[in-house]
């Protein structure tokens, strides 16, 4: 009986995964992603997506330590730092946040502060919103597995059986 | 890093150069469902020491060294794919490293970017880069990879 959870949830996955391309909050190298995923590599889009997280807040962090001093003026190094998080955003078809990227940049090549401010808030929001749907994306997968796990269990063959 | 055996003869072997640790996770990624031997690292100075284009005791770089002739302490590399935008040495200096070296000259260099310039696309491939892969980097592209790697097994 718990193995007819595994379909429903398979179901789930891909209305969800469906929500996030049609909001663009992900795009096609996210599927790339999925590809290189297989037996020999099971845990491969979890792996780069928690990498992209990690790095993600660590800019995220930098940026906003950037902002919030009074004396702020390193635009170019704000620049950089937002290079990198297109560059990674791009990397796993985080398309919303790699855009708000874009805007935030054009902000700080005009050494607009207060639209640097507005652009990090609505990043800050996008990628949040990108992490609990991946982290919900990646728990379905976990318990679609075991539930099919579940309802395929090992077969056990009897002696003599040619 | 370097392995003896029969592994090394019977897989091209690629060094991926990239600063970001998502890209090289996935380069590694792609570049291992081709089958081949990979060597993943996170600059150019590391690449040129890896290849053996740096002189260790002063960290010059020293073309014309014959610690850069692979010998058997040495690991084969086969194909250079490099980021392009990299801070302290670029691919692009990479690229001019390795084709200025007597020894390493031949090995096929491919650059990846993120930025679609056709002046940047353009030196690039004056200088001797195989190709120009824009990021990010997909399977297809990948799969571009093997003629140039094959010239260079003859």
């Amino acid at each position: 009986m718990l193995g007819f959870g595994a379909e429903r949830l398979r179901a789930y996955m891909n209305r969800l995964l469906a929500l996030l391309f049609h909001q663009g909050v992900l795009d096609e190298q996210f599927l790339q992603l999925q590809q290189l995923q297989d037996e020999s590599s099971p845990n491969f889009v979890s792996e780069v997506v928690n990498i992209y997280f990690h790095e993600s807040e660590k800019l995220l962090r930098n940026l906003r330590g950037l902002l919030l001093d009074r004396e702020f003026s390193d635009f170019k190094k704000m620049g950089s730092h937002l290079n990198q998080f297109m560059g990674s955003s791009s990397s796993i078809g985080a398309q919303r946040v790699r855009n708000v990227c874009v805007a935030f940049r054009a902000a700080s090549e005009q050494s607009n502060r207060a639209g640097c401010m507005r652009a990090l808030e609505l990043l800050e929001c996008e990628y949040c919103y990108l992490k609990n749907k991946l982290h919900e994306l990646f728990q379905i997968e976990q318990q679609r597995i075991l539930a099919a796990a579940v309802r395929y269990p090992p077969v056990q063959h009897p002696i003599n059986n040619p | 890093m370097a392995k003896g055996g029969v592994s090394l003869e019977t897989k091209f072997h690629v060094l991926a150069v990239d600063d970001s640790i998502v890209d090289r996770k996935l380069i590694e990624r792609l570049l291992k469902t081709s089958s081949y031997q990979v060597t993943v690292v996170e600059s150019g100075v590391k690449a040129l020491e890896f290849l053996g284009l740096l002189d260790d005791k002063n960290g010059s770089i020293d073309s014309t060294s014959h610690s850069a002739t692979q010998n058997h302490h040495q690991v084969q590399v086969n194909l250079v794919i490099t980021d392009y935008s990299m801070p302290g040495i670029t691919g692009y200096d990479l690229l001019r490293k390795i084709k200025e070296s007597t020894s390493l000259k031949n090995i096929p260099v491919v650059i990846m970017s993120s930025e679609d310039l056709p002046s940047r696309i353009n030196s690039c491939l004056e200088k001797g880069a195989e190709e120009f892969f824009l990021k990010p980097v997909q399977q297809s592209d990948v799969n571009k990879l093997r003629p140039h790697l094959l010239r260079g097994k003859a």
